[in-house]
């Protein structure tokens, strides 16, 4: 059984490679050396701090973009070229099918954020060099501790321990809405069905925590809102647990708890979001 | 279709039972300090519509600093209010960012002052002086909410103690927030000599400067500047400190 859900992954993946997807990688790596480059007459900490909103906000949209467009995109294009009925006619079961097809998908982000995270750092680096190079040029007369304290602000507005756990956050929130969005292309009889109800859900998972704190705190509202923020609770993720990275350029550190427990909870979503699909697909008439 | 409407409420059930796990990370998260900007109607205002709809969507790091980059191109066409504006809305999307509340005050208390004060079209000096010191007190202003989203912030209460010695003279005020700097992680070494001078100027307070001073001096060469020995020397005379307690430097 695992065999071949890896081949399918594997298969899932190469296809997407296939597709091109990493050219992303390009634009995402003008926007961070565009960004870097344009940010050069900011103060040196400004720049700083703009790189990192425009890279992890970029990373954001990129990695949330393609688990969408990616998971919408194979069920419709596999019963299109009639390849599921080659691949379910064989000993493969329907769950595995879809654990092997997300599985590729998810690997395929992991990939693409941990390359777009290199670019990110190697540009933040390269920054880093030339800002310390230019410090050590105009503090050439100055004392050791105003040196000491000038490459320390440096330094410490670039590379921090917390960049690791918000970026692995921003990746398991892109796994999150590819379960989810696999979830909905069981449902859904096209793509693009499953994209504008994936981009609906996206906006509105981000405001499910406000629902839910509406709904359990009894604020005063009408019936019928209350009715409505229950269903926004019950049926919608909490995407605004893994919207860490906002706080995290800001310089706040996300401690090892909090880490753990977003990941849990990550990981949670996927799990019910999966067993669910193959639950409604295993009944589709294919 | 049994199926499907089956799904959905094992959805819902799925989703009632992840509710604590949900409550309990939000909790977690925001005694963490984190996520704890509050979006609400003002902001929206403020950013309009699609920018409302991206901060809520996670974008609120992008959002902020295109508009930090509006608020250069202010400052660059010296558009004063506009720039405030700008920086209201940054900081209230970026609360923890300890640079943007530095920028603001910095901007207002040292740049939007100076133009106040140069203002040609404004003929009375005494209103020139008054617009002067507003902007003095709006960089005060963001100082001061910066710290009460970041009150552990040693950064920010050395740029308050700056702003209180350089811009509006009050020597009391600005040792209170080099001594609260000093007594912060991540501080630099010459805070506390700053505090130190700054409450030698603070009348009452001459005694805690002294004491403070002199304990930097005794730690070794590298805290004995000139500036700390001449002013531990003028405090050594203002407090009649006994010769035999007094330091032996030579007079900087």
């Amino acid at each position: 059984m695992l065999t071949r859900i890896t081949a399918i992954a594997r298969n899932t993946f190469t296809d997407l490679v296939r597709q091109k997807v990493f050219y992303i990688l390009l634009v995402f790596g003008l926007c961070a050396i565009g960004s870097s480059v344009f940010m050069a007459q900011l103060r040196v900490e400004a720049q700083f701090q703009m790189i990192k909103d425009v890279c992890l906000g970029a990373m954001s949209i990129f990695t949330s973009l393609l688990a969408i467009l990616a998971t919408a995109n194979f069920l419709p294009k596999d019963i299109e070229d009639r390849t599921i009925y080659t691949l379910l006619s064989k000993p493969v079961p329907r769950f595995a099918y879809l654990l092997g097809k997300l599985s590729g998908i998810i690997v395929l982000l992991f990939l693409f954020t941990l390359l777009m995270a290199v670019v990110f750092s190697a540009v933040l680096w390269l920054r880093q060099q030339a800002a310390l190079a230019e410090i050590r040029t105009e503090f050439v007369s100055a004392s050791a501790e105003e040196l000491q304290q000038a490459v320390k602000s440096v330094t410490d507005s670039t590379f921090n321990a917390n960049l690791v756990p918000g970026i692995l956050i921003i990746f398991i929130k892109s796994a999150l809405l590819a379960a989810l969005t696999l979830l909905i292309s069981t449902f859904a009889s096209s793509a693009l069905f499953t994209v504008m109800i994936a981009a609906a859900i996206y906006f509105i998972g981000h405001l499910q925590a406000t629902a839910r704190e509406a709904w359990l705190q009894g604020v005063d509202i009408q019936w019928w809102t209350r009715i409505l923020v229950a269903i926004i609770s019950l049926l919608f993720p909490d995407l605004q647990a893994f919207n860490l990275a906002d706080d995290m350029i800001a310089g706040a550190a996300i401690p090892w708890n909090v880490f753990l427990e977003t990941f849990a909870l990550g990981w949670t979503y996927v799990a019910v979001y999966f067993a669910l699909s193959a639950f409604v697909f295993a009944g589709r008439e294919l | 279709m049994i199926r499907k409407a089956a799904a959905i409420l094992l959805l819902g059930v799925s989703g009632a039972a992840m509710i604590p796990f949900q409550k309990s990370l939000d909790a977690t998260q925001k005694a963490a300090g984190l996520r704890m900007t509050a979006l609400d109607l003002d902001l929206r205002e403020r950013v309009g519509q699609m920018g409302f709809l991206a901060a809520l969507s996670g974008f609120r790091s992008p959002l902020a600093a295109y508009l930090w980059i509006e608020a250069h191109n202010a400052w660059e066409r010296t558009e004063w209010g506009r720039m405030a504006g700008l920086f209201d809305t940054v900081t209230t999307l970026q609360p923890r960012s300890l640079l943007y509340w530095d920028m603001a005050a910095w901007h207002m208390a040292w740049n939007a002052s100076v133009a106040a004060l140069d203002d040609k079209s404004q003929p009375s000096e005494a209103l020139r002086i008054r617009n002067q010191r507003q902007y003095f007190k709006l960089g005060r202003d963001y100082l001061d909410r910066g710290l009460k989203n970041n009150p552990n912030s040693a950064f920010l209460y050395e740029r308050l103690g700056v702003l209180l010695r350089d811009k509006l003279e009050d020597h009391c005020g600005a040792g209170e927030a080099f001594l609260k700097a000093s007594q912060l992680p991540d501080t630099s070494p010459y805070i506390a000599r700053f505090a130190g001078y700054e409450l030698s100027k603070c009348a009452g307070r001459e005694r805690e400067a002294y004491d403070l001073l002199k304990k930097l001096y005794d730690k070794g060469p590298e805290e004995r500047k000139p500036t700390l020995i001449s002013t531990l020397q003028e405090l050594e005379k203002k407090l009649d400190v006994p010769p035999q307690q007094r330091i032996n430097s030579p007079k900087p």
